[in-house]
């Protein structure tokens, strides 16, 4: 009692000098660039669903923490057999979606072989073509058999895309999602905000905040005018690293700068003479200053990489020097591949600002060595129709936001083509593989072999910069996954 | 002379000209010279404030803003005199057709279709033409050069269509001229000064028109630097770097002016009635 009372007293003697409510706030407002096409995380690639649904309003049988590692969520633990084929899932008893219903081993084999059914729509079937047969034991047991070891099954039970959903309220998820998370869907206000409110009910920990708006602003002008006005609370992927300096002087706001699962990449046509050879592919690569392309379009926030792989991860090899940056050596390569003045490709640009302005960085660049770039601006619809669907391009810069997606190098129809036998026979490999040495040593020889083969050329790993209120505690520094997980944020004052 | 006399003497004319004579100047000269290579980024040396050796400063990739103002001048002129030249090789033959045939098939045919490209919102079109064919300078030149040609169709059809009952036209009728040759000796030559005072008119708003859709990235693609498309980069580094678009922004601003006020004085100075009605 006598400890409340004098926090208490100081909590009024701060609200009084700060001349504001005494009540703690319990609310927050979360700034988004990127609104959802629609809110089913299961039904669609859109990360920005996850921005907002991931951990608050739907959850999986494992989830990422803020460091990225798998931690129990619906699943509280489980066991795996000897063989690394059959993983059997002790689910939370009592867990309730937001309509009542009950959250049960059902529940779990309807969301999984939802997700792997053939006319499934979920935007990562890969992550569940592994799984052989899925049974309920009981209520609160699932058993999933594999029908190969993987390694990654826990990893891939730990995304957005894989959260338990039910057969009940499936249907309606893209306009109101029912999920068992510590939040649940209030009102969507199309092309403005989402509202998510406190779930009473919650089997876990319960949420600090009552509610939470999301609100989209897609111009970076508009972004940091809201913040500086304090119109949003926080604004996880602030879209203009230029005006960090300007946040970080300020002591009304935090500055968070991690990690992401973004690798930056100049990628290349691989199949569209005269990027099917090697040596014009190694040219580029060499052309290519990466600090200049940091600091120019990102302000100096991102980390150079050698190959598609996230740098914080314990298996990365740095393989940077690899493709350093040497003019002299591009332009007598381009030589021997029989281009010694050059040629002119495109260079189709998607409209985040690490593409605009990385895009025409490298143009420079790729100018000194004798390669012309067009340059076109695309919008992203535009964007995935003629660069990812379409391959009608010769360069293009996107950042790669999943984690541990090397995989995508082993789909020869993938955007940029990369056609590798061998590539494939490594996949195979660290899918069968569970023994965590083995995997570590693949994954390794995966990185170096598209690092040889001159795939792609890369830049840097995005960086994650989240503006906040400087009272706001418990917002995730790194982004392992697209994710705005407020389960843990509250207000410090 | 007279006419050289009462330009000096027009106040506003000799400010428009000397303005539009600058930034034509420059456009001219940025072919021979500029203080540093526009393509080339200097990325180390980036956002400086103006200084002795960058008097515009330097942007965001450590270019030059003077020299990338004077090559966006070529950008933005080049845009706009092509655009009016398109509005006045098209617009003034029809317009003269329209005037020759009063009231004819080809008349309401031509003058409906001019209505009909004049009733949408010229920059709202010129923008579905470039997200149609894609972003360039040569469709934001054809997508504002359309929009000259009812403009200059217009004011043709109107001015040639009062010469037409004027005396000396009717006696080139009598003398046996075709309508064609009339249009061509007489008519043209007596709506020239309308058509140039027009022209400078429509110049600015082809340097406006241009300058709005390298901003919403649909004028000249990068490394050709556009005006707008500075204005547009500079927007989340004005609050720390005002200098990116304060002088691109007053290169649009003292072009515009310039070529409005030049456009004023040229009337008063070409038209005579006015001038007879002013003295």
């Amino acid at each position: 009692m006598k400890h409340l009372s004098i926090k208490l007293a100081m909590a009024s003697a701060l609200a009084i000098t700060a001349g504001m409510a005494s009540a703690q706030t319990m609310d927050i407002t979360i700034g988004l660039q990127l609104e959802p096409p629609h809110l089913d995380p299961t039904g669609a690639a859109a990360g920005a669903i996850d921005s907002v649904v991931y951990a608050n309003i739907f959850e999986g049988l494992t989830r990422f923490d803020a460091t990225g590692a798998i931690l129990p969520a619906l699943a509280k633990s489980w066991t795996i057999s000897d063989d690394g084929l059959v993983y059997t899932f002790n689910l939370q008893s009592g867990v309730k979606f937001h309509d009542g219903t009950s959250m049960d081993s059902e529940d779990v084999k309807f969301s999984l072989d939802r997700a792997r059914s053939e006319d499934s729509t979920n935007a990562q079937k890969a992550l569940f073509t592994g799984i052989d047969t899925v049974e309920a034991v009981d209520a609160t047991t699932v058993r999933v058999t594999l029908s190969a070891p993987n390694g990654a099954f826990l990893f891939n039970m730990a995304w957005g895309d894989a959260v338990i959903v039910a057969p009940e309220s499936i249907d309606n998820a893209k306009t109101s999602p029912i999920g068992t998370g510590p939040f649940t869907f209030t009102n969507w206000v199309q092309g403005d905000n989402i509202t998510i409110t406190k779930n009473a009910d919650y089997w876990g920990t319960p949420a600090r905040l009552d509610s939470a708006t999301f609100k989209f602003i897609s111009d970076p002008v508009a972004a940091f005018a809201a913040v500086m006005a304090e119109d949003v609370d926080a604004f996880p992927g602030y879209p203009a690293p230029e005006n960090l300096p300007q946040f970080e002087a300020d002591s009304r706001f935090q500055v968070l700068v991690g990690s992401t699962e973004g690798e930056t990449i100049l990628a290349i046509n691989n199949k569209m003479p005269p990027f099917d050879n090697v040596k014009v592919r190694e040219a580029v690569a060499h052309a290519i200053d990466r600090q200049a392309i940091i600091d120019g379009a990102m302000f100096g926030l991102g980390t150079p990489i050698g190959t598609h792989f996230a740098p914080h991860n314990p298996d990365y090899v740095d393989l940077t020097s690899q493709s350093n940056y040497d003019p002299e050596l591009s332009k007598s390569l381009l030589a021997e591949a029989g281009y010694p003045d050059g040629f002119t490709t495109t260079l189709k640009l998607p409209p985040p600002s690490y593409a605009r302005r990385g895009g025409e960085i490298i143009a420079a660049q790729l100018r000194e060595v004798g390669i012309t770039v067009e340059i076109s601006n695309l919008e992203w619809a535009q964007w995935l129709e003629q660069v990812f669907r379409g391959y009608d391009f010769g360069l293009t810069i996107v950042s790669h936001t999943e984690p541990m997606d090397i995989g995508i190098y082993a789909r020869p129809e993938y955007y940029f083509q990369y056609d590798s036998a061998a590539f494939r026979q490594l996949m195979d490999d660290l899918n069968a593989a569970t023994d965590p040495d083995a995997r570590s040593a693949i994954l390794k020889s995966a990185q170096r072999m598209i690092a040889d083969d001159y795939v792609n050329g890369y830049l840097f790993q995005l960086a994650s910069t989240t503006v906040a209120n400087a009272n706001i505690v418990g917002l995730w520094q790194n982004a392992p996954t697209q994710a705005t997980d407020l389960t843990a944020v509250y207000w410090n004052d | 002379m007279d006419f050289v006399k009462s330009a000096l003497r027009n106040r506003s004319f000799m400010i428009g000209a000397i303005l539009a004579a600058i930034f034509v100047g420059a456009a001219l000269f940025s072919f021979l010279w500029t203080p540093f290579d526009v393509t080339k980024l200097d990325i180390p040396n980036k956002l400086q404030d103006p200084s002795a050796e960058h008097w515009f400063g330097t942007d965001h990739f450590g270019r030059d803003i003077f020299s990338m103002i004077m090559v966006g001048a070529r950008t933005s002129i080049a845009v706009a005199v092509v655009a009016v030249g398109i509005g006045i090789i098209l617009g003034v033959p029809l317009g003269l057709a329209a005037a020759a045939r009063k009231d004819s098939l080809l008349d309401e045919i031509i003058m409906r279709t001019n209505d009909l490209v004049f009733a949408f919102p010229a920059l709202l079109i010129a923008i579905m033409i470039t997200a149609v064919f894609g972003p360039s300078a040569i469709n934001a030149i054809i997508a504002i050069g359309i929009f000259n040609i009812p403009v200059f169709a217009r004011l043709t059809r109107g001015a040639a269509l009062s010469l037409w009952t004027r005396d000396f036209v009717l006696s080139a009728r009598v003398a046996g001229k075709n309508a064609t040759r009339i249009s061509i000796e007489h008519i043209l030559p007596n709506i020239l000064n309308l058509l140039i005072v027009q022209g400078s008119i429509q110049f600015s708003l082809g340097i406006l028109a241009e300058a709005g859709l390298s901003y919403v990235g649909l004028g000249a693609q990068p490394p050709i630097p556009s005006w707008g498309r500075m204005l547009a980069e500079s927007q989340t580094m004005i609050s720390f770097a005002p200098h990116l678009a304060i002088f691109p922004g007053m290169a649009i601003v003292l072009t515009v002016l310039g070529l409005n006020l030049m456009g004023d004085g040229l009337r008063d100075l070409l038209d005579p009635r006015l001038r007879r009605s002013r003295t």
